[in-house]
């Protein structure tokens, strides 16, 4: 059921992925805030292949001024591909695909920005896919959580997100590009991890009761281990020898 | 030790009020940016360790001029709006906004210390310079850090200031919106000056900055 036909092994019998992590390991996550000098907060993210940076403005005056909010601050979120991101260029024009993350990034950002404390004001996130490696949507997000938080804009909490899939009838952690052209189900989860609510949650393919329960448990535990490394990142950045 | 927080992380449960970049989530004091804590009395907040300038009456801030209206001119105050300067505040009472050329006092990038007049998020701040030792700042280069580490720059009565001016022969003319105007006749002294402010920037409210600082202006840490 669902994925493209394949000859590669996408779970051995010893239950390793096609590469070689086990079933509830992610790829390899390194964040890196305050990268960018002339944006007020940035963020640099490699989940994986995929290589993203994102930069925050704001909260700053909203141009065109008709999208100014005087009850509340505006989010602007733009996910974009660079031609060079994908195997086949890709045209640099946004794409159905670009616009739709941008706008699910957003709405997973927003129950944690406090925009209400800046009204008529925008804050605006760009995020720059430099490589991509299937699950660039969590990545981007976890960039754009660490870029707010650089920036010193309030929020709530932080977002992590993960993604989660079924590969081979088995659910696994953070599925990679191949996982997802062949798999059978893709899950991105976002979640603000001190609050345990989940502000992305999206699904591609189809999953029984008991699936959907472990996928989204799954999706929540690899968000953890995200939040993490997002901490460490701000702390790296804004704690060099201060405190704790 | 200072204690550090992130947004969303548990600052304490027990019955304190909420400050400044703290929210109160049930019976927890949550942070909201990142930052140091600061207990003072019955109040909990968080000294924001970057972000923008939330302007309050009385500040003194360092503003630089990005536009012009035929009436005031437009301040870039590091804050999420934009700073008006009125003219009749430069001009006096007399001000025609016919005959008096705004330009002619105020040109884009100028630099000004000014003080917040009024300020309450449904308009934009109105700054004044109608005080002493405010006005158009002739000589002197933009320093920019973030609004919560101004005290560190200040210093305890004034003597990091002290400090920096005193060994570069600078002036320093320093704003709560985190920006300075740095002055000095001598190249090297501005140098070290903004060096040592760059400094700060990096380390406030680590243990040893005042040494960070003094090896930055060249003293040799001692």
């Amino acid at each position: 059921m669902g994925g493209r036909e394949t000859d590669m092994v996408l779970l051995d019998a010893n239950g390793i992925r096609c590469d070689g992590r086990r079933v509830d390991e992610p790829r390899r996550i390194m964040i890196r805030a305050g990268v960018l000098h002339n944006a007020n907060g940035s963020a640099y993210i490699e989940f994986g292949d995929n290589k993203i940076v994102a930069g925050v403005f704001g909260p700053r005056d909203v141009h065109p001024k008709h999208q100014s909010n005087a009850e509340t601050g505006i989010l602007r979120v733009r996910y974009h591909m660079q031609p060079y991101s994908v195997t086949e260029r890709k045209r640099p024009a946004p794409s159905r695909r670009e616009i739709e993350i941008s706008k699910v990034i957003k709405e997973a950002l927003l129950p944690a920005v406090m925009l209400e404390r800046f009204p008529r004001t925008a804050v605006d996130v760009f995020v720059e896919i430099l490589q991509a490696d299937g699950g660039s949507r969590c990545a981007a997000l976890d960039a754009a959580a660490v870029a707010l938080a650089d920036a010193g804009i309030p929020m709530r909490d932080m977002v992590s997100a993960c993604a989660a899939g079924k590969v081979a009838d088995t659910i696994v952690l953070d599925i990679n590009n191949e996982e997802d052209q062949a798999g059978q189900a893709d899950m991105p989860v976002a979640i603000m991890p001190n609050s345990g609510q989940v502000t992305l949650l999206q699904l591609d393919g189809v999953l029984t009761r008991d699936e959907y329960r472990k996928c989204i448990e799954t999706g929540i535990a690899g968000c953890r281990l995200v939040y993490d490394i997002q901490k460490r990142a701000l702390a790296e950045r804004h704690f060099k020898g201060a405190g704790q | 030790m200072p204690r550090t927080v992130m947004p969303g992380d548990t600052i304490t449960r027990e019955a304190r009020r909420a400050g400044d970049n703290v929210l109160l989530d049930g019976d927890t004091l949550v942070s909201t940016a990142v930052g140091i804590v600061n207990v003072s009395d019955d109040t909990v907040s968080v000294i924001p360790l970057s972000g923008k300038y939330m302007p309050r009456a009385d500040d003194l801030v360092v503003g630089m001029v990005i536009s012009h209206t035929s009436q005031a001119w437009e301040l870039d105050i590091n804050a999420p709006y934009v700073g008006f300067l009125l003219a009749t505040d430069v001009f006096g009472r007399d001000f025609a906004s016919h005959a008096d050329e705004l330009t002619s006092k105020l040109a884009l990038g100028d630099l000004v210390a000014a003080r917040v007049a009024n300020f309450d998020r449904t308009r934009d701040p109105l700054i004044t310079i109608d005080d002493r030792d405010l006005g158009k700042i002739d000589s002197g280069e933009l320093v920019k850090m973030a609004p919560g580490k101004v005290s560190s720059l200040i210093g305890r009565q004034g003597s990091m200031i002290q400090a920096i001016e005193t060994a570069t022969d600078a002036a320093v003319t320093i704003g709560q919106n985190g920006w300075a105007a740095v002055s000095c006749e001598s190249a090297d002294g501005l140098l070290r000056a903004k060096r040592a402010i760059g400094v700060i920037d990096q380390w406030a409210y680590s243990p040893g900055l005042m040494d960070r600082v003094k090896s930055a202006l060249g003293h040799g840490g001692g």
